[in-house]
């Protein structure tokens, strides 16, 4: 067993370093299904398998075609004729060991009809080139199941990927670019003491020069709150004031010239961003707002039981702010200021939390609830692909009433046009779109024939399976709700339908 | 899970599928029918976006399966992908070139490869499974640098492909194809340009690029593209450490070469699970000190190796927006990728596709002389210094050589030792010194170019 796990640790390292050991217990915990293993389907799932999704079930009705064979890694010339979901099951499940590989040799349409429960199972169905009518039913069981439903498809040089989910929260969503939380305009009580202790002018020059650009700023700001009113730099003018009090600040040496002290410079650099004022976002307003938020129930899931225990402390706690995130970014300053001040955050955002989770506790204790619960304190022309959705939507409805996609067959191509073009006309008019889609795109979704070329696949698989990551592990922040990427300009849109 | 109903004796689970494996797809070699359907469609159909020479003809196809000759750099992350989809894209000559052997790290997203083939050259693993999943196809793999071939080699292929994790060997392929470059009277002959494709990724965030050398944008052209590594400065590691990597890195450069805990002359290796554990207990050690936090031994290894995280997901994606470029171009299918596609799927997915521009005095593509100021007082370092410093140049060991007195001098060259020596004296001399004129020419030769730059040195007064 141990072997076995350092062996993992040693295989998944390089995945582990983005969604961590706890990221990677979601995955081998979650069963996902596919239906139809064309080639967007088994490039999805390679992408799964390899990062060791716990397992994955196939559900596919069709027989291996030559046609099939040709765009598809994981068919072989040797299974046409046998069923698909299982000449495919075999080639994926061989990927990777520690993942459980299983198949049903139905469509997903008889399934429906005899047993829809087959799909509550799982932690996420996604669907594969499916026609319109099936998606919708398959969609309508899941959404009252409450069960992830990502739709893809390839067609011809175009990737599509939707996301059905009543409901989908983050806590560990690994914001990029996070403006820091450093509390400068609002001191709490041990950062203002902190602060208090340092006494600029007084230091020796080893000092001056090792003193961390948070406490610089802090000191004059207090400077500049004593001649303004306590009121912090607004505009331009006033930040470049603000700069230049701080430049001011900077030793000189015996000849008057300022002294290389780089901590002042990156002071004077984090004006900008660091004297943002302390406050709650529009977001999280939105969501301490929630109706899932309000009423805490014993079915409450965890994520709503934090939001309000959260803001529990924003109301009695915080002073009508968030609890401290108690991270500060690297800076110039020697080993001993540096991490006492980072420990004044650190701290700081340990107590908060801790006031959070008596608040958890109290809100499990008044529904009824005592079970050991977690707070873990992470101390951060359209038009173009809007066009490509329409005709998607518009091909659908030619298979509708066609049976079939338009363009397969060379002979179908230039007759299909006209066709197609009506079905566009007629959806634009059922969903009253003013929308003008030029001829060229009914020709060019013509000449695609339905195909399903291996790289726009591949684009799509691997789009698509990072998404599904998501889902599962609860890491990083899914699309919502509808992606287009364009293979002939190389271009993507995300659009919410 | 109670699976007792009707519909479940149909559902199968599939064990222990070792052995009896199709894993080869058959050594046939033949062909079926419907095979190339999904191609064929943009191959044989005319359309209203296709590229202003695409032709229709069912003898594009046969020009990808017999004649169109492909190179893949690389078969790591980017390479395995790259080759899957150019085999199912109808490109049956391709060749790859990787110098590295698998690691058991490499198998959460390098797919031709099992636990089996941990050791064995990645260019011998992967050709040997594309080979035999996809019939007639005939990747051809060159365990070797990308140095160890000449122009006669590269100029053999139709497109290049790159999935490399330097940009050092990047550009050097980029001086390589541009040195193919053939000019009549001044105009560039179209039939010496190799198109090059290149993509990178790094944990959620990738890119791809189509450089047609001598006409677009060339990697020198976007150096600054490039994000700087990071480099903690010394003062930090040896007496002012904050963060958990300045201990490690403090272990790594100073403790290590004074302790030499394996013995005299024995080099960190940082594949040695023994040197990373000694590394992460003094780490431990170095950080309690100052009371740092956080030291793992993930970390450690991360720092040590200097570790980008890696999934299958990204690889794929940027893999395949490269392979469908090579198809376009390959097939005049559609317009080409102009030129650079960024893609992050960190939030959501978002990508960012722009005209990369090229720039006027590229040291690489721009055919402009260089110019070098300097003043003759100016000691040959600060020469050194501008050359590996400077954004647009960033050489690595820049080797200077000048003509004086009609003979041709080495006047300081880091990659040999002996010759190192001997001119590491000409560092402190000044330009005058060492006899250099107003207007010499300098030839500079690095790893990063496989053809020696030619500087004009410019005294200022």
């Amino acid at each position: 067993m141990a072997a076995t796990k350092a062996s993992k640790e040693q295989k998944y390292d390089r995945q582990l370093r983005l969604w961590g050991d706890h990221g990677q217990e979601e995955l081998e915990n979650a069963h996902v299904c596919l239906i139809n293993s064309t080639a967007s389907g088994t490039e999805l799932l390679k992408n799964l398998v390899l990062p060791g999704i716990g397992s994955f079930t196939i559900v596919d009705g069709h027989k291996v075609s030559g046609e099939d064979v040709g765009n598809n890694f994981f068919l072989s010339n040797h299974s046409i004729g046998r069923n698909r979901a299982q000449a495919a099951t075999e080639l994926l499940q061989e990927l990777n060991t520690d993942v459980s590989g299983n198949f049903v040799e139905e469509s997903p349409d008889q399934l429906l009809d005899n047993d829809p429960e087959f799909f509550h199972r799982f932690t996420l169905v996604i669907g594969v080139q499916l026609p319109e009518s099936t998606c919708l039913r398959l969609g309508s069981v899941l959404w009252n199941a409450n069960v992830p439903f990502l739709v893809c498809r390839t067609y011809g040089l175009v990737g599509y990927m939707r996301l059905v989910v009543k409901e989908h929260t983050v806590i560990e969503s690994h914001p990029d670019n996070a403006l820091e939380d450093l509390r400068l305009d609002q001191p709490f009580a041990e950062l203002k003491s902190h602060i208090q202790s340092y006494d600029l002018e007084g230091m020796g020059k080893k000092d001056h020069g090792h003193t961390p650009w948070i406490i610089i700023v802090a000191k004059y700001l207090e400077k500049w709150f004593s001649e303004h009113n306590s009121q912090l730099p607004k505009n331009y003018k006033e930040k470049e004031a603000f700069k230049q009090l701080i430049r001011q600040g900077i030793l000189k040496n015996e000849k008057g010239t300022p002294e290389d002290e780089e901590n002042f410079e990156e002071a004077i650099k984090n004006v900008n961003t660091a004297l943002n004022p302390t406050k709650i976002s529009s977001g999280v307003d939105d969501i301490f707002n929630g109706e899932q938020c309000n009423d805490i129930t014993s079915q409450t899931p965890a994520f709503w039981l934090m939001t309000r225990a959260v803001r529990e402390f924003v109301q009695n706690d915080g002073s009508g702010n968030l609890p401290v995130r108690g991270s500060i970014p690297d800076m110039i300053a020697d080993s001993e200021k540096f991490i006492n001040l980072q420990n004044v955050y650190r701290e700081k955002a340990m107590q908060d939390a801790s006031v959070v989770s008596k608040h958890v506790e109290a809100l499990l204790q008044s529904v009824g609830k005592v079970f050991p619960f977690y707070v873990s304190c992470s101390m951060d022309s359209a038009d173009g692909e809007m066009v490509l959705y329409l005709m998607l939507r518009s091909v659908d409805r030619f298979y509708q009433q066609h049976s079939r996609y338009p363009g397969v067959y060379n002979y179908q191509v230039e007759e299909d046009i006209s066709k197609l073009k009506l079905c566009v006309n007629s959806l634009l008019q059922e969903y009253s779109l003013n929308v003008n889609v030029k001829d060229d795109y009914i020709h060019e979704f013509c000449r695609y024939g339905a195909a399903e070329p291996h790289t726009v696949a591949s684009f799509l698989g691997g789009s698509a399976a990072q998404e599904a990551i998501k889902i599962i592990t609860r890491q990083f922040v899914p699309f919502n709700n509808t992606f287009i990427y364009n293979a002939m300009s190389q271009t993507t849109a995300t659009f919410q339908l | 899970m109670a699976d007792t109903d009707e519909p479940e004796k149909k559902r199968r689970r599939v064990v222990e599928l070792t052995e009896k494996m199709v894993v080869d797809g058959g050594r046939d070699g033949g062909e079926w029918d419907g095979r190339w359907n999904h191609i064929n469609m943009f191959l044989e159909r005319p359309g209203p976006f296709t590229h202003p020479d695409f032709e229709p003809s069912t003898e594009s196809l046969q020009f990808l399966l017999d004649t169109c000759k492909i190179l893949v750099i690389g078969a790591g992350g980017l390479g395995c992908e790259l080759l899957k989809d150019l085999a199912l894209s109808g490109f049956r000559h391709i060749h790859v070139v990787d110098m590295d052997t698998i690691d058991v790290s490499n198998l959460n997203r390098q797919f031709l490869f099992r636990l089996k083939d941990v050791g064995r050259p990645k260019a011998d693993i992967a050709a040997d499974f594309i080979n035999g999943r996809i019939p007639g196809c005939n990747v051809v793999p060159h365990f070797k640098k990308i140095q160890d071939f000449d122009e006669s080699f590269y100029r053999q292929f139709h497109i290049i492909v790159c999935g490399l994790d330097s940009i050092i060997a990047r550009r050097w392929m980029n001086g390589m194809l541009l040195s193919l470059l053939v000019y009549e009277d001044g105009v560039l002959d179209p039939s010496s340009i190799i198109p090059l494709i290149d993509g990178g990724t790094e944990g959620f965030k990738g890119n791809a690029r189509v450089i047609f050398p001598g006409m677009t944008a060339c990697i020198d052209c976007t150096l600054e593209l490039y994000p700087p590594q990071i480099n903690f400065p010394m003062c930090t590691i040896a007496s002012m450490p904050r963060l958990p990597e300045h201990c490690v890195e403090y272990v790594r450069m100073l403790l290590w070469p004074k302790e030499k805990p394996f013995g005299d002359g024995v080099g960190l290796d940082a594949d040695d699970p023994e040197h990373i554990q000694w590394v992460y207990q003094k780490s431990q050690e170095r950080a309690a000190e100052f009371s740092i936090t956080g030291i793992t031994y993930r970390l450690t290894q991360g720092v040590v190796k200097r570790i980008i995280p890696a999934v299958a997901s990204t690889n794929a994606v940027i893999a395949a927006a490269c392979a469908t470029e090579v198809f376009k171009i390959a097939s005049s299918a559609y317009i080409p990728l102009n030129n650079y596609m960024v893609f992050n799927d960190v939030d959501g997915l978002y990508t960012y596709t722009f005209e990369a521009e090229r720039k006027e005095n590229c040291s690489a593509c721009s055919q402009v002389p260089q110019d070098l100021y300097f003043s003759p007082s100016a000691k040959l370092q600060e020469v050194l210094d501008y050359l590996t410093e400077n954004a647009s140049l960033q050489m690595k060991s820049p080797a200077i050589t000048a003509t004086l007195e009609g003979k041709n001098k080495t006047l300081y060259l880091q990659t040999v030792a002996s010759i190192e020596q001997r001119t590491r004296p000409n560092l402190s001399k000044s330009l005058k010194e060492l006899g250099l004129l107003d207007g010499q020419e300098l030839a500079v030769a690095d790893v990063t170019t496989p053809q020696t730059v030619l500087f004009k040195l410019s005294f200022t007064s």
